[in-house]
């Protein structure tokens, strides 16, 4: 009996172990600008106030569960395999147990009804933010593996065109048209709202709202192939005259080349392949394969999100895109040393 | 029934010698054949259960090993262990090996052979189809592990989502091999439930009414016909999928370009994929309920209710799919109702949870390593159901959906659930399948180890995922932070294999120098324990007369037994479906070679179809061959004279007479 007694010391121990992991790191895991636990915006610290329910009602039912189990076993008289069956056990008791099993049930029933009722109720409150005017509107479209962003305008000269970087206005209810071309994506901004799929033929819409500036990280939560893990973007929340003077900025054609390096990058970049897939709004290139780089220095990250935008960064991008990110549409370049740093000086200047 | 012909079912007195005499009969007509072709022919319901249950084991370990990879993989951020392509095939070989090869057939593996020992028959009720089962299965299972070796394992995922499935994006013959397997596994996963169901409908011993069939027995029962409900929404949906992938048929079933539809593969996926959870989850309820009643020596707390809920669930199972889609752009009401459907299952079983602790509470516990298990269970299961009330909230479900918090949950459930009951079950049963004990100490290690390193891998993934790590991903960029945690799982992941070695050491020293079991080393209740260990081919000399619940517990010393089934064919009882009166007997088919030669047939042209639509016809006008060869060959021969029991030489009184009718 000795060894049975260890075992469930040992594995108590190792329970209560877990429970102080668990507390210690939940607590700890309230923060970081792609996490469920530190809300941003109202929607998301509904559902942060909803976890937190369900959390300690589930964490209180636990406890008593495993209490009453281990219970058990340290009270029992322990007995072997001989001991004679109890197949009358005294029905007072069983009537007495029979009774704390109805009550029991009875709790997990008002407890069931309570979380459903919450549940629901958060869902209407966070649906209810689509039944307001979005003042911005931006349309998401998912591709493998990358995230194309349209801010459109009335003015169709003015739709700014980007790639797995979203800036929005604190504070202002944002409206997202999700959809897809190609398979099934998910686009899931944790720290702003749960997440909505992309799938093709079904375009949907999406609302949300940051009351907190800052910068948070979402990424695909659908697997969609071979990158499903590079598919990442990032939402810059910032007030709404900074917001104002980033998309009037986005609005602009491309930087015309300043020096002759810079120029001879252009030509290049106009009659290498790049020019086949990439659109640089005010020269020749206009293909739609591949993200729009009008403004691609301004963007602090590449390859959706797996890379941050430096120069050397750039250059193994340009050259060697499938050691990066195998799979992805980005072939490989070959370039002379002096045209690839001409194609890097344009590239970075396209801010 | 006349009472002379219930009579005739029963003996008067027999002597010794006439009883070896009968037992050394039974041997000769009930053992399987020898040698290779004999291998191949064999019907035996104890030799198919077993080699389910190995070949699962064998599956379960591979898919293991693949974990392993994928561990090592994300132990650190932008690790280069694995590329993304053999990451996605890894997963995706994981999760399919694991719930197509592992969960549902080992569970009906303990089925097909414990079911016909509780319910005290000879064999289960259509033994060449359950051999035919068996072939199905290990082709399917074979046909994805070659495909891995040849490069071309499934890369969808083992739900194989399209548009990511289908003909534009799933190239190659990949997905192709995964819903053929698909379709083999799920082909024998309806042999085998057809197989339990009639088995225990037809084939139970006098007197084990409705209200006295062994839990697990009931937990087999109810997973089989959930398997007839659930199998065929996958097979329709692979087949679908087969037919718009391949060239010459290219249907258009799933193509939104064309007015498929993408989420109708959704819905008869998950149609069949949440009640696959129940039928892995119910039979593992089963096992927990014969090891708390012979572990706590007392009857079981909450009999009817346990039969009550494993029903319920059953039916509420079906009825909770579309929680896998709360992300979709469905409509609010509409998902609505299945928060409520996905919580109100969580009521039937918490009453299970609570009988069970009521029956450990009450009783006199003998604690040996399958009571350890089921504690494990208690512990892992409960908070992967709790997780699960979570998930079934729509606004909850929203952020945690198809991240790690999920893999935490399902692998709480699935490994609490089903993994640890299994774990303590075949503790309880090898003795009965080997005639030896597995270690004891070695089951605890066992146990501590697979408990502690269980908790190291999928705890953290709680945390990952709500920190933002969504399922699925081959790497991840340091900046997330998610390299802490990711590095405890994996050390975690490797206290669980050495778990899982030191439970095969214990297998394979025990299978030869184990403690010898006997008859019942556990004092347990139920017909099996009554019998030699391991069970004789023919598993009862007489079919026992079933007295009560606790058939072993409650019977008495002059108990009755079933006598008069023919000794030289195989005959056996069949009995009413409701109290399990005599009724006729009935003759099974012996040992045939027919099964496995239709399984290579119908592995050929399932195999077939990932190339060519003229596997179909041709697959079939072969399979007319088949089926005639094996009907043409059903007749069991001559029945030799039936001896009336008063024509016995009577000599002693060691056998009573008494009617071998069911009292309550």
């Amino acid at each position: 009996m000795q060894g049975e007694n260890k075992i469930i010391t040992i594995t108590v121990n190792s329970v209560r172990l877990t429970v102080v992991v668990v507390v210690t790191s939940a607590f700890a895991a309230c923060g970081g600008n792609q996490s469920a636990l530190n809300a941003a915006g109202i929607q998301s610290e509904r559902l942060d106030y909803l976890w937190w329910l369900f959390f300690i009602i589930c964490a209180v039912v636990y406890l008593i569960v495993i209490a009453v189990l281990i219970a058990a076993f340290v009270r029992t008289k322990k007995v072997n395999a001989d001991a004679e069956p109890d197949l009358t056990p005294q029905p007072e008791r069983e009537k007495r147990l029979s009774n704390i099993v109805k009550g029991a049930v009875a709790i997990t029933v008002i407890l069931l009804f309570v979380l459903m009722v919450v549940s629901f109720r958060t869902g209407r409150a966070i649906n209810s933010l689509s039944q307001r005017p979005a003042p911005v509107s931006i349309k998401v479209t998912g591709h493998q593996w990358w995230w194309e962003i349209e801010y459109r305008n009335d003015d169709p000269s003015k739709n700014v065109l980007t790639a797995n970087e979203i800036h929005i206005p604190v504070g202002q209810l944002i409206k997202l048209e999700l959809q897809s071309n190609d398979v099934i994506h998910s686009f899931w901004l944790p720290n702003l709202h749960g997440k909505r799929d992309l799938i093709p033929n079904y375009p949907t819409a999406f609302y949300f709202e940051a009351d907190k500036p800052g910068t948070y990280w979402g990424q695909c939560a659908e697997f969609c192939g071979y990158q499903h893990a590079k598919m990442r973007f990032r939402v810059t929340a910032e007030s709404p005259e900074d917001f104002e003077a980033w998309i009037t900025a986005q609005q602009q054609s491309s930087v015309q080349p300043s020096n002759d390096l810079q120029k001879r990058g252009e030509q290049i970049f106009l009659t290498t392949v790049c020019a086949q897939c990439h659109t640089i709004q005010g020269t020749p290139a206009g293909g739609k394969v591949g993200p729009n780089l009008t403004h691609i220095a301004s963007r602090p990250y590449i390859a959706a999100g797996s890379l941050q935008n430096t120069r050397d960064h750039l250059a193994a991008w340009v050259t060697d895109a499938q050691s990066i990110k195998p799979g992805t549409k980005m072939p490989m370049n070959t370039y002379s040393q002096e045209d690839l740093s001409a194609l890097i000086e344009y590239i970075e200047s396209l801010k | 029934m006349t009472e002379e012909e219930l009579n005739k079912i029963q003996s008067s007195q027999i002597t010794p010698e006439r009883m070896e005499e009968e037992r050394r009969d039974l041997e000769q007509t009930w053992s399987e054949p020898k040698g290779i072709v004999g291998w191949f022919s064999a019907t035996d319901h104890k030799t198919i259960g077993l080699r389910i249950i190995v070949t699962a084991f064998i599956f379960f370990a591979l898919g293991g090993v693949l974990a392993l990879f994928m561990r090592l993989q994300l132990m650190n951020p932008e690790n280069g262990i694995l590329g993304p392509d053999l990451y996605n095939q890894f997963f995706t070989t994981h999760g399919s090996s694991m719930m197509f090869l592992f969960a549902v057939p080992v569970m009906e593996g303990m089925g097909i052979y414990l079911v016909p020992l509780m319910v005290g028959t000879r064999n289960v009720a259509f033994p060449r189809l359950n051999a035919l089962g068996y072939y199905v299965y290990l082709i399917g299972g074979i046909l994805l592990y070659v495909g891995l070796l040849l490069n071309v394992g499934p890369d969808a995922g083992w739900f194989a989502y399209v548009p990511l499935s289908g003909p534009e994006y799933g190239i190659g013959k990949r997905v192709d091999l995964w819903s053929q397997m698909v379709s083999l596994t799920e082909v024998a996963a309806l042999i085998g439930a057809v197989n339990i169901i009639v088995t225990v409908f037809k084939f139970r011993a006098p007197g084990m009414s409705l209200n006295r069939i062994p839990l697990f027995v009931w937990s087999e029962v109810i997973a089989s016909f959930m398997v007839i409900f659930a199998m065929p929404a996958v097979m329709i949906s692979s087949s679908l999928l087969s037919m718009d992938r391949l060239t010459h048929v290219s249907t258009h079933f799933f193509n939104q370009a064309e007015g498929g539809d993408p989420i109708l593969w959704q819905h008869l996926f998950w149609f069949f994929g949440h009640p696959e959870v129940y039928i892995i989850f119910i039979p593992a309820t089963g096992f927990v309920s014969m090891i708390v009643t012979t572990f706590s020596r007392r009857k079981t707390f909450g009999y009817t209710a346990l039969v009550l809920t494993m029903i319920a669930t059953g039916f509420i199972g079906f009825g909770v799919w579309v929680h896998h889609m709360f992300a979709t752009p469905l409509p609010q009401l509409g998902q609505s109702i299945f928060t409520a459907s996905s919580m109100l299952i969580v009521i039937p079983n918490g009453v299970q949870i609570f009988c069970w602790l009521v029956t450990l509470w009450s009783g006199r516990l003998n604690i040996k390593a399958p009571l350890v298990f089921v504690f494990g269970f208690f512990v892992i299961f409960v908070l992967g159901g709790l997780t699960g009330v979570m998930l079934a909230s729509v606004p909850l479900d929203l952020q945690l959906h198809d991240t790690f918090f999920v893999v935490a949950h399902l692998h709480y459930v699935l490994i609490g659930g089903a993994v640890f009951p299994l774990f303590g079950a075949i503790y309880y049963w090898f003795p009965k399948w080997t005639g030896r004990m597995l270690s004891e100490g070695a089951g605890l290690v066992n146990f501590v180890l697979l408990f502690i390193g269980f908790n190291m891998v999928f705890f953290p993934m709680h945390i990952l995922g709500l920190n933002g790590m969504p399922r699925r991903i081959y790497t991840y960029v340091a900046e997330t932070g998610w390299g802490d945690l990711n590095m405890l799982a994996t050390i975690g992941a490797f206290v669980m294999g050495l778990a899982v070695l030191t439970f095969i050491a214990n297998v394979a020293y025990s299978i030869k120098f184990g403690a010898v079991a006997g008859e019942n080393p556990w004092g347990a209740d139920t017909l099996e324990w009554s019998i030699a260990s391991p069970p004789p081919s023919y598993n009862y000399q007489y079919i026992p007369v079933v007295q009560g619940r606790h058939a072993l517990w409650s019977r008495t010393k002059d108990a009755p037994v079933v006598t008069g089934l023919h000794v030289n064919i195989r005959e056996i009882l069949a009995t009413t479906i409701h109290d399990a009166m005599p009724e006729h007997k009935y003759d099974l088919q012996g040992p045939s070679l027919i099964p496995f030669f239709v399984a290579l047939i119908v592995g050929a042209m399932f195999i077939g179809f990932m190339f060519t639509p003229w596997s179909l016809p041709i697959g079939m006008a072969l399979l007319f061959i088949g089926f005639f060869a094996w009907f043409w060959s059903n007749s069991v021969g001559d029945r030799p004279p039936f001896m009336p029991a008063e024509e016995n030489p009577t000599a002693g009184d060691s056998m009573p007479n008494e009617p071998a009718e069911a009292t309550a």
